[in-house]
């Protein structure tokens, strides 16, 4: 491996040559196994080598966090999986943890605690607002969003679920794109029907699908682009826009793809 | 005879305390038959919650003409209130506007806000009226049966009311002078416009309008408070609690189940510590089977349906409600103590989380989204019930849906909820690896 190519270490490779990564970048199981979200944890991996971040990712010894299961009522899975992680986690004596998906971010950060396992956590949108504010990734001017109208579609776990709405909308703003707000957003945003395990079963009867609602809304703002936080709200925003057939004309994007992309990485 | 209308006064006035401690009493012990939560931590945030959003309105405020129709209601109903402090005085002294040569002029003026306040009252049930019945909001057509007779029931109730204060006012000014009883209180703006209603009575009628104003106002506002303790409308007492202990955590975060905590630990072979007494039942079945939190939570409940408004699975047509989560919870909790009262089983008739009153499909709709929390402007955690149903499903019924028993077992054996194997986890960077940066 030379300086040319992207690093991706793994904690065990770290530790095994006696170092400490700054950070820990918590993949998730969408960043890892969904083909569409793995161009995300790709978009932010390139950004942390572009930075110089020390980093390291678990690696095959990453598990799920247990949201899925928790949500779901499997209180017993989800503990399992916690305590399991959380032994993981402290085996490599890990303080800092960055994560693209709102779930993990939640779970680690609200829920591992009262099991025992204390990090300071932050959602990539964060991590990417401090990279900004720090001066350390810096903008092109002119860049390929310059001007496009973009609308954040915000995650419930990341939103009312932890109180995280002006990070995201930070790093829009940063590309100098003009964003553009839903009807609901921010406190009252829309959920795109994933959350509390619903990515894992179809819907209840009703009458129209969630993702299908919040879909008309986004499109409702004339926006270009979609951004997006979260692996579950990018599939159901996906599937909306594709169900609208307007693929060609609005594209969904996870905020590291877009400051990605604007770096030509 | 002298003292008769006091012994009426006093012997109304017992018959009314008696009923309202009884159902003060009951519904404590209903709120009491949930599971203990401390809620005794962060004293201060508590305070401030309480004053912000209970005492101050605030979540009310996210819509502007309600909130305003509301605090007027609010405002008077605390003001007005004030008076029927003298209403007391004066029932058991036999005394007539005891307050009004102590006061002087400011007890004029005293008056006069109370009854400016009285016609805002008026107002804004009037126009809350409208919005329930002729241009209905979407969130109000909603309810049926007793929930919406309730809901119109209060505001004539309170029109009625005012109304009584304002005749009265009106008859008393036009018998001071007339009426050595009537003491010198000066003029009152607004009860004033009734005046001509009852100038050509004779004293003897306006002594009886006006006595039966009196009579009519304090035994409707002790009618009522018994009435409240049925009614939606509890929310008025129950907003101060319920702000209090609500929960103060992310929104995001579940509660810990300690009893599963000492059972994984002992799994894992790590230090469990000292088991728990017993565990009864792993999340709920029934309504007792939910904290004493969720209980205070659906009497503080007014029905306004904002969450079930706000809610994505409702606004899709799937049959889950935040507010009829709420508003069964109350019922069936209500009736658990009425079993209890009578001496039968405490479980007799259908268990909360069943076809009668929550049903599974109504629980396995929810998108936990907090939507529903987040709207309710006394913050009301429906969220946490439906979470609580679907412990039990998954832990002592396996009732869960087939696919989510699917990924449970895909988080069990692959560790991901999707099938894949642990070993392709890695695989996303193999590429990424080889490219040039």
């Amino acid at each position: 491996m030379s300086d040319s190519t992207y690093k991706v270490p793994t904690m065990q490779e770290m530790s095994a040559k006696g170092e400490a990564p700054e950070v820990l970048f918590w993949v998730g199981c969408a960043g890892s196994f969904d083909d569409r979200y793995k161009a995300v944890t790709i978009a932010f991996t390139k950004i942390l080598n572009k930075v110089g971040i020390n980093f390291a990712v678990l690696g095959p010894e990453e598990s799920c966090t247990g949201d899925p299961a928790r949500r779901a009522g499997n209180e017993f899975l989800f503990q399992m999986q916690a305590m399991s992680n959380i032994q993981v986690l402290d085996g490599y004596n890990i303080k800092k943890i960055v994560t693209a998906c709102p779930h993990c971010f939640n779970t680690i950060k609200n829920e591992y605690p009262e099991l025992g396992g204390n990090y300071d956590v932050v959602h990539h949108s964060q991590f990417l607002q401090g990279l900004i504010n720090e001066g350390k990734v810096t903008l092109k001017d002119g860049g390929e969003f310059k001007g496009r109208k973009i609308t954040f579609h915000d995650s419930c776990y990341l939103g009312r679920a932890n109180g995280v709405y002006e990070a995201p909308r930070d790093v829009i703003k940063a590309l100098d794109a003009e964003l553009v707000e839903m009807k609901r957003c921010k406190t009252k945003g829309l959920c795109c029907g994933a959350g509390g395990a619903q990515m894992f079963k179809d819907a209840e009867k009703g009458n129209k699908e969630i993702n299908i609602e919040r879909t008309e809304e986004a499109l409702d703002t004339g926006a270009e682009v979609i951004a997006a936080g979260c692996p579950f709200c990018m599939t159901m925003m996906t599937d909306g826009v594709k169900n609208k057939e307007r693929e060609h004309n609005v594209k969904v994007f996870d905020l590291a793809e877009l400051i990605a992309k604007n770096e030509g990485l | 005879m002298e003292y008769i209308s006091q012994i009426a006064f006093l012997l109304v006035l017992a018959v009314a305390s008696y009923f309202l401690a009884q159902r003060i009493g009951s519904i404590k012990k209903n709120i009491n038959l949930g599971k203990d939560v401390d809620r005794s931590d962060n004293k201060g945030q508590r305070w401030k919650n309480t004053m912000l959003i209970a005492f101050g309105q605030k979540k009310m405020f996210k819509k502007f003409i309600p909130a305003i129709l509301h605090l007027m209601i609010y405002v008077g109903f605390l003001v007005i209130n004030l008076e029927v402090l003298e209403f007391i005085i004066d029932g058991i002294a036999g005394t007539h506007r005891i307050f009004a040569p102590v006061l002087g002029d400011a007890y004029s003026v005293a008056i006069n806000i109370f009854e400016f306040l009285a016609v805002a009252v008026l107002v804004s049930c009037v126009a809350f009226l409208w919005r329930r019945n002729v241009v209905p909001v979407k969130r109000l057509k909603t309810l049926s049966g007793w929930p919406k007779l309730d809901g119109n029931l209060i505001l004539v109730i309170e029109v009625i009311l005012m109304f009584a204060i304002l005749t009265m006012n009106a008859t008393d000014q036009l018998l001071q002078g007339k009426d050595d009883h009537y003491v010198q209180t000066g003029s009152f703006f607004f009860s004033s416009f009734l005046m001509p209603l009852f100038e050509g009575m004779s004293v003897d009628a306006l002594v009886f309008t006006e006595r039966f104003a009196w009579w009519f106002h304090i035994i409707g506002i002790l009618a009522f408070a018994v009435y409240v303790t049925y009614s939606k409308h509890l929310h008025i007492f129950m907003a101060f609690p319920n702000t209090y202990f609500a929960r103060i955590t992310p929104q995001g975060q579940m509660n810990n189940m300690d009893e599963v905590t000492t059972e994984v630990k002992s799994m894992l072979g790590m230090d469990a510590g000292n088991p728990p007494a017993e565990v009864a039942r792993l999340g709920a079945k029934d309504a007792n089977d939910l904290t004493w939190v969720n209980l205070m939570n659906s009497y503080a409940c007014t029905e306004c349906g904002r969450c079930t408004a706000e809610c994505p699975a409702n606004l899709t047509g799937k049959k889950l409600s935040p507010r009829k989560i709420m508003m069964d919870t109350r019922d069936r909790i209500t009736e658990i103590g009425e079993n209890i009262k009578a001496g039968k089983e405490a479980e007799e008739g259908s268990a909360l989380f069943s076809e009668d009153y929550i049903s599974a499909e109504e629980l396995n709709a929810c998108t936990s989204c907090n939507a529903c929390v987040e709207a309710c402007p006394i913050n009301i955690n429906p969220l946490d019930i439906i979470l609580q149903g679907r412990r039990y499903m998954a832990m002592e019924e396996s009732s869960s849906p087939q696919s989510w028993n699917a990924m449970f077992q895909n988080v069990e054996t692959s560790f991901a909820p999707w099938k894949f194997p642990p070993t392709d986890r890695f695989k996303w960077a193999d590429k990424l690896k080889e490219e040039e940066k």
